[in-house]
């Protein structure tokens, strides 16, 4: 069984083989093996040339990547934590997002940003973000949030083949742990905008991004052994975003909750919300949306505060209890 | 207009490239003169950033560059992309807001690309341009194109990161790049008295291992003499040179600036270097061009001026029913 950074460079091996055009950059990707380990040996299996170790430059990196793809190659970027690229945010944000929209389609950006975000290490409040909504809120940009290592493996490739900018956003949780399901062979792609049902239940519908996706699943895992059942869906991309699952959904089981790490507040989540506020599946909602989210608050050092910021286990739990229970 | 063939050679080294270097300065003249002729009259909205006064520098470069090597502009780009022989008339009707314009409208002045001339784009952010430019420049060494990248950018760009990230990657990766600082002695207002605490801004080449050189630019033959030698020793695999063009905008920064940080007098000590006199007089010298013939491309470049404005002025507003399916380039199948 992979884990997702060995999915993860695996996808990125299979590009590698496939097209010649395809490098990774980035701080410490070569002999180092990138700090989570996820380039590995790519380094000694591909050369110097094609796993590119740069300066700490973030916004020179991401531009580079920027003007290689314009130029014919189809460079894979990996940030060291997603929280510096605030420092890269000009390149990725009015450059990469916007090139094929300004110049009238005249030139595209086929680059792909990965990224590992999240809390959870102990590297407290410039190390732990959840930065999707920076991301999901620029058009131009594609967004994916894989949650396992299958679905990691399926969406880089078809990321690595998509013609736009795509951010990859890696939870580092998830990067040493196998799957519920084998990483299958082969190269086959999981295209991007496609949400994923990953279990089905008539009570409630869960829609969680990242980690939060395996929370909510032990959850549904303990409350079918009590006969709650739960649809959980795994929006895998959010921009784009496919909402059909969870319209339909709805439209059964009449309750409705998000789950994410990052902050509440103006969170990517609220959008779940909004589109179903404005979607005719609204009506069968029988109970108010809940929303689980981060605390609106830097990420925290101590253990217990930072596993108090963001959504745990044992809240999912309560706040899928309560809205069964309550709402009748 | 047909496509500029580009890769001239020394602007004296014949008459049909002392034409050519005198008909492209005027081109960028005459257009910029347009623009602000159109704004005038109401005719174009939004802003206008115009480079009157800096014609040689874009031209002397790009008159060492093969229509394959790469240029990144700026925000005060349309003399790049002249210079890199950009269609006027696609030029204009994308100031205009048409449909035909390079960016079919959607971009306008700061963001007119011309993949056929080897143009990435100009950019509306300062210093934008150059990390965009060493990756082209990776690009072109990773698949061995035997290309150059050239990033236009002012004094202005040379205090942002990026100016100084994209120098340190192209100096240790020994890319075909060309940083081309048009120091036209003002970020918007601030003068590079006030932004440097250095006198030549070339001086910063040493701090990335690269060579810095000093031209006039506003003498396009020393301009291009600086950039055939940074193309050859780009092109050789020696890496990137930092030119610093001296040069001045007669102009105010945009739309909005009234002239309040610099004195009249300097504008009229800067009007007396123009370029195109300047390059007039030693190409009458040295026989390459008669004074008749000058006239005669003079006059050229403004009719292909006023070609290009009444075309675009009667050709097809841009049209909004497309602006969501043009964000995404389409996946294919």
């Amino acid at each position: 069984m992979l884990t997702m950074a060995e999915a993860v460079r695996e996808a990125m091996s299979i590009a590698f083989d496939e097209r010649p055009e395809v490098f990774l950059l980035g701080e410490d990707v070569g002999i180092y093996g990138g700090a989570f380990g996820v380039s590995g040996d790519m380094y000694h299996r591909y050369g110097s040339e094609r796993v590119l170790d740069t300066p700490i430059a973030e916004l020179g990196i991401v531009g580079a990547a920027v003007g290689a793809a314009l130029s014919g190659m189809r460079p894979i970027v990996e940030i060291q934590f997603s929280d510096f690229t605030a420092q890269a945010m000009d390149q990725i944000a009015n450059q990469a997002a916007k090139i094929h929209f300004m110049l009238g389609g005249a030139l595209h950006v086929p680059m792909v940003l990965r990224t590992p975000q999240g809390s959870g290490t102990g590297a407290a409040a410039q190390h732990s973000q959840n930065l999707e909504p920076w991301f999901a809120s620029v058009p131009g940009l594609k967004v994916v949030v894989p949650s396992n290592p299958a679905d990691a493996k399926g969406l880089l490739l078809a990321s690595i083949d998509d013609p736009n900018p795509v951010i990859f956003l890696e939870h580092k949780l998830l990067y040493k742990i196998p799957g519920r399901d084998p990483v299958p062979e082969g190269s086959e792609r999981i295209p991007l905008g496609v949400a994923k049902v990953v279990r089905e239940g008539k009570d409630l519908t869960i829609v969680a991004t990242g980690i939060m996706v395996n929370k909510s699943y032990e959850v549904c895992e303990k409350l079918a052994a009590e006969g709650i059942s739960v649809t959980l869906i795994d929006p895998r991309t959010i921009s784009p975003l496919d909402m059909q699952p969870v319209y339909e959904s709805v439209e059964k089981t009449g309750r409705l909750m998000v789950v994410q790490e990052g902050p509440a507040h103006a969170g990517f989540i609220n959008e779940v919300i909004a589109q179903m506020a404005g979607s005719s599946s609204f009506g069968s909602l029988i109970a108010p949306i809940k929303r689980l989210a981060g605390m609106n608050i830097p990420i925290p050092y101590a253990p217990q505060l930072e596993k108090a910021a963001v959504p745990q286990i044992e809240d999912i739990e309560a706040a899928a209890r309560e809205i069964v229970k309550n709402w009748r | 207009m047909s496509a500029n063939p580009l890769l001239m050679g020394h602007p004296l080294a014949s008459t049909e490239n002392a034409r050519h270097a005198l008909l492209y300065m005027c081109r960028i003249r005459k257009f910029e003169e347009a623009v602000e002729d159109l704004f005038g009259r109401g005719m174009m909205h939004g802003t206008m950033h115009l480079s009157i006064g800096q014609e040689a520098s874009p031209t002397g470069m790009c008159m060492a560059l093969t229509i394959q090597d790469q240029i990144t502009s700026t925000h005060r780009g349309h003399g790049h992309c002249i210079a890199k022989g950009a269609d006027l008339t696609r030029m204009i009707a994308e100031l205009l807001g048409k449909e035909i314009g390079y960016c079919g409208g959607r971009g306008g002045s700061m963001h007119i690309a011309d993949v056929d001339t080897g143009n990435l784009g100009a950019n509306g952010v300062v210093g934008g341009g150059i990390p965009i430019a060493a990756g082209a420049a990776l690009a072109s060494k990773m698949m061995k194109k035997g290309t150059v990248a050239v990033s236009f950018f002012g004094d202005g760009a040379m205090n942002e990161g990026a100016f100084h990230e994209a120098a340190n990657l192209a100096a240790i990766w020994n890319l075909p790049m060309i940083l081309f600082c048009e120091n036209n002695k003002y970020g918007m207002s601030s003068s590079t008295e006030k932004a440097f605490a250095i006198d030549n801004l070339a001086d910063r080449g040493k701090g990335y291992g690269i060579p810095g050189v000093n031209v006039n630019g506003n003498d396009v033959v020393e301009v291009y003499e600086a950039a055939q030698i940074a193309v050859d020793r780009a092109k050789k695999g020696e890496g990137p040179t930092l030119i610093i063009a001296e040069t001045y905008r007669w102009k105010g920064h945009s739309r909005s600036d009234k002239n309040l940080y610099r004195t009249k007098e300097e504008i009229e000590e800067w009007r007396l270097l123009d370029p195109i006199p300047k390059f007039i007089a030693r190409a009458i010298k040295e026989k390459k061009l008669t004074q008749e013939q000058c006239d005669g491309i003079q006059q050229e470049a403004t009719d292909a001026i006023v070609a290009a404005v009444n075309e675009a002025v009667k050709a097809k507003a841009a049209d909004p029913a497309g602006l969501l399916d043009a964000v995404f380039k389409k996946v294919s199948a």
